[in-house]
């Protein structure tokens, strides 16, 4: 045990932690902040289109959800290779942290897109219908109406998005990116050093358990359904 | 009275042959301002998107709506949310914002209308006082109780000024006290504020209490039409008869053997009708179901009576019927 703490907290090992740290958060927030950017329009734009909601439009819903469709069902790891070319036209780089990025994004979108989708699902159609009653245009029911009463879903959504790229950043390795992942891998698969391995994967957990944990609180905080809190 | 709204040869179908199903068939209303006009039917009638049509939240296939003399169908997109504005809807479910509270409920219409916020809010405190929740303006729509929550939707509806209130089943999801305040405060708006209301229902007390006029509405089609209490006395179509007789009282259900419907208004409800009737004509009748209604404000009475079997007993109590100018019909 002794040496275990030796080892893994050698000289000069703490600042190393703590900087794979905020790599790592910076990753993971600016890519979630990047792919809501993208999700939530293109959430609203399948929502709106659907059948029977508040511009239904069949071609335009099936062609976004076909393009969402085959994106998420390329697995990351193999989406990553295939897109770096357009990396480099976008970002500059097919590596590094800003490239990660960039993957994370593409990846995330679509994901974060159809989980706007289903938030937006759950807003009581009666609400929608007492908005357009009261001559409402579709940019007023949505700003006003669909993504405000949505407003406790996507944050509960949110907590999923962001833990699930957390989840994703130790592939940062393969592009030469930093951060948590990167020093679990470079460390205990490459240089057998075990220990740094199990505390960068525990500082991950722990990190996942904060934003789920704030963001579950913030979504039940800000839901005006509930009566008792 | 000016007419507040003109419905004329509306259809209205849903989906493509061979699924088309037709919701409404020749529908001819005519609506004058200050009526609060009853529409009635079972479930499945058509009744709600009736009302549907007349904001256009449902297009119709066919016919026509003049709403205060503008032809819906020829607005353009812009202007049709500028009417809608005119119009106030509630419903049976509230639909109020969930995240919002009640001030900011009432506020909505007024946001969208572009009024500034202060005046919004301004607005949004008088209505709510009206319908008697000044005090609850920081609460949210969980909070309410079901009768709170119609209150806040009453005033949202009427926060725009509307000359038209529809009000889809507006007491389906009430208590019966609750649903009285409720029918109250519509017939309060109705004589303070001069807005005309369109009452969707199933139930036929909603209509007694506050409707002046009604019309009866089964599968798409309006089988009759008029003035409450006219139909009262005397309903034309099986349904209105139906939604007519007290509760519990299926004319299907009946034994074998003639029954009839007996009417009476104003005073003769302080006569023992029939007591007297059965020692005049010397029978027994055998009474099914009796209630009695204030529609307006008059006292309206009706009795189901069973008749004996034989046809000259039959003869003699309609003679006196008759002779004592009592309405009544044969329901089976």
């Amino acid at each position: 045990m002794k040496e275990f703490f030796a080892e893994a907290f050698a000289e000069g090992m703490l600042s190393m932690y703590g900087e794979a740290i905020l790599v790592t958060l910076k990753i993971t927030l600016i890519s979630t902040a990047i792919a809501y950017l993208i999700g939530i329009p293109l959430g609203v734009l399948l929502y709106c289109t659907s059948k029977g909601s508040i511009f239904p439009n069949g071609p335009l819903n099936a062609v976004v959800g076909f393009v969402v469709n085959i994106i998420r069902s390329v697995p990351f790891i193999i989406a990553l290779v295939m897109i770096q070319p357009l990396a480099k036209i976008i970002v500059g780089s097919k590596i590094g942290d800003t490239a990660f990025i960039f993957y994370l994004v593409v990846a995330a979108g679509p994901f974060i897109a159809r989980m706007v989708e289903s938030s937006l699902k759950e807003v009581d159609a009666g609400v929608i219908e007492a908005a357009q009653s009261m001559g409402s245009n579709n940019w007023q029911i949505i700003t006003k109406v669909l993504l405000p009463e949505a407003k406790p879903s996507l944050i509960t959504g949110s907590a999923i998005a962001i833990t699930t790229i957390l989840g994703y950043t130790p592939m940062t390795y393969l592009v030469a990116g930093g951060g948590l992942g990167q020093l679990a891998i470079q460390y205990g698969l490459y240089r057998f050093n075990e220990n740094i391995m199990y505390i960068s994967s525990l500082l991950l957990i722990i990190l996942v358990q904060i934003f789920q944990e704030v963001l579950s609180r913030l979504a039940r905080h800000s839901d005006k359904r509930i009566r008792n809190k | 009275m000016a007419e507040m709204i003109r419905i004329s040869g509306l259809s209205k179908e849903f989906g493509e042959e061979p699924n088309r199903f037709v919701a409404l068939k020749d529908i001819n209303l005519s609506i004058e301002t200050g009526d609060i006009y009853g529409i009635i039917g079972l479930s499945g009638a058509g009744k709600s998107t009736l009302v549907r049509c007349i904001n256009y939240l449902e297009i119709p296939t066919r016919g026509e709506v003049v709403f205060d003399g503008k032809h819906m169908d020829a607005l353009s997109k812009k202007e049709l949310l500028a009417v809608r504005q005119s119009m106030g809807m509630i419903f049976q479910g509230f639909n109020l914002l969930a995240q919002r509270n009640v001030l900011a409920n009432v506020c909505y219409p007024l946001e969208i209308a572009g009024v500034p916020r202060d005046k919004a809010k301004a607005r949004a405190r008088e209505l709510l006082a009206l319908v008697g929740l000044a005090d609850r303006e920081k609460a949210y729509p969980a909070q309410l109780s079901g009768g709170q929550k119609q209150r806040v939707a009453i005033a949202r509806a009427l926060a725009t000024k509307p000359k038209l209130l529809l009000c889809d089943e507006a007491t389906s999801a009430l208590d019966p006290n609750t649903t009285q305040s409720i029918l109250e405060l519509l017939k309060e708006i109705n004589r303070t504020l001069g807005v005309t209301i369109i009452v969707i229902t199933h139930e036929m007390k909603v209509v007694e209490s506050i409707c002046n006029k009604v019309a009866v509405l089964d599968e798409g089609v309006i089988v009759e039409e008029g003035a409450v209490k006219d139909i009262f006395v005397a309903p034309k179509s099986d349904i209105a008869r139906d939604l007519i007789l007290p509760k519990g009282a299926a004319v299907s259900e009946m034994p074998k053997g003639r029954v009839i419907r007996l009417v009476y208004h104003g005073t003769e409800s302080d006569e023992p009708t029939i007591s007297n009737l059965t020692l005049a004509c010397r029978v027994a009748v055998n009474i099914q179901g009796a209630n009695t209604k204030k529609i307006g404000d008059k006292v309206y009475g009706q009795i189901l009576l069973q008749l004996p079997d034989d046809d000259a007993s039959v003869k003699r109590i309609y003679n006196y019927l008759n002779e004592h100018g009592l309405t009544f019909e044969e329901v089976n």
